[in-house]
C-alpha cells in the first residue's frame, strides 16, 4: 500500500475548517508545549496502584445544546467499583458519525485495569476514576484542574495515571 | 507522576506534548478500543501498561497495530466542509452566533 499524504486526521487542520466555514474568523490556538514533563515510575509496575482520567462526565438525563451543557463542569470522582455502565458525553467532540460511546470501557478502561490487578500485570486497579472538564480555557485546564487532579490522584494512592481523553 | 496518554487525536496530542502517548487511529470516541472488542481493548491497556515501563523520555508515541476498519471513509466524514454542507454549516454558525448575543446581551452590544 503507497501513500501521497498524511494517513491520520489532523485534528487541528479540519476544525479550523470546519469553524471557519461556520464563520468564526479566530481560530483556536491549541495547546503547544516545546517541553513536556516526564517521569519514571517509582516502583515495578507490579506493585503500583494505577489511576484513570476521564473527559466524560457523570450520566445526566439532558441534552448538551450546541455541543455545550448548561451549568459548568468540574472535576469530579466517583467510585472505580462498579464501573459506571453509563457516562455523558454528547458535549464532546467524538465521531459521532462513525461511532458511539455506549461501550464505557471503550474509553474508561476500568474492567481492563481491575483483570490486570488480578493477574498482578498491575500492583492495585483505581478506587476512583476522575474526570476533567473539556475546557476552552487551556489556563483553567493548567492552573485548577491539572492540579485538582493532582491532589484526588494523590489522595487514591496512585502511583501512575493513564489519561484517555475522547 | 509518571503519565500515558491513549487517545486517537494524534496532532493535538503530540503538539502539546505529553510524557507518553499510545495512538491508536481510530475516529475519536473510543481510545481504548472498537466498542465490545474486550480483547483489543485488554491488549491496548496492556500496550499503555507497557510504556509506562519502557519509555525513557517524554514525547514517547506508540502506535498500536490495530485498524478500525479496512474502508477509511471515517476519516473524511468527520467535520467535513464540502460545496454540499458549505451553506448550512455558515446558517449554523450565523444562528448559533445569534442565540449567544441574545443569551449575553452584553456580548452582544460589543
Amino acid at each position: 500500500m503507497k501513500t501521497i499524504h498524511r494517513t491520520f486526521v489532523s485534528y487541528i487542520d479540519r476544525t479550523r475548517e470546519y469553524y471557519a466555514a461556520q464563520g468564526y474568523d479566530r481560530p483556536y490556538a491549541w495547546a503547544r508545549h516545546t517541553d513536556a514533563p516526564f517521569a519514571h515510575l517509582p516502583a515495578p509496575l507490579a506493585r503500583c496502584q494505577v489511576g484513570v482520567v476521564t473527559t466524560a462526565s457523570p450520566w445526566r438525563d439532558q441534552q448538551s445544546v450546541d455541543g455545550v451543557l448548561r451549568g459548568g463542569k468540574q472535576v469530579y470522582s466517583q467510585p472505580a467499583d462498579p464501573p459506571p455502565e453509563k457516562l455523558f458525553t454528547d458535549d464532546l467532540s467524538w465521531d459521532k458519525i462513525s461511532t458511539h460511546t455506549r461501550d464505557v470501557p471503550s474509553f474508561l478502561p476500568l474492567p481492563q485495569l481491575a483483570a490486570f490487578a488480578a493477574e498482578g500485570r498491575i500492583g492495585r486497579a483505581p478506587l476512583r476514576f476522575h474526570g476533567v472538564p473539556t475546557d476552552y480555557s487551556q489556563r483553567r485546564t493548567l492552573e485548577q484542574d491539572a492540579p485538582a487532579l493532582l491532589s484526588r490522584l494523590r489522595e487514591d494512592g496512585a502511583d501512575v495515571a493513564l489519561l484517555v481523553p475522547l | 507522576m509518571p503519565t500515558v496518554v491513549i487517545g486517537s487525536a494524534r496532532d493535538i496530542v503530540e503538539e502539546c506534548g505529553v510524557a507518553r502517548f499510545v495512538f491508536s487511529d481510530f475516529p475519536l470516541g473510543n481510545p481504548c478500543g472498537v466498542p465490545y472488542d474486550h480483547d483489543m481493548q485488554r491488549a491496548i491497556v496492556g500496550i499503555a501498561l507497557d510504556l509506562l515501563e519502557t519509555a525513557v523520555m517524554p514525547r514517547t508515541t506508540v502506535q498500536t497495530p490495530f485498524v478500525w476498519s479496512k474502508d477509511e471513509s471515517w476519516k473524511d466524514a468527520y467535520a467535513r466542509v464540502d460545496d454540499a454542507n458549505r451553506e448550512q454549516l455558515r446558517r449554523q454558525g450565523e444562528m448559533r452566533r445569534a442565540a449567544q448575543a441574545k443569551s449575553k446581551p452584553e456580548a452582544g452590544a460589543s
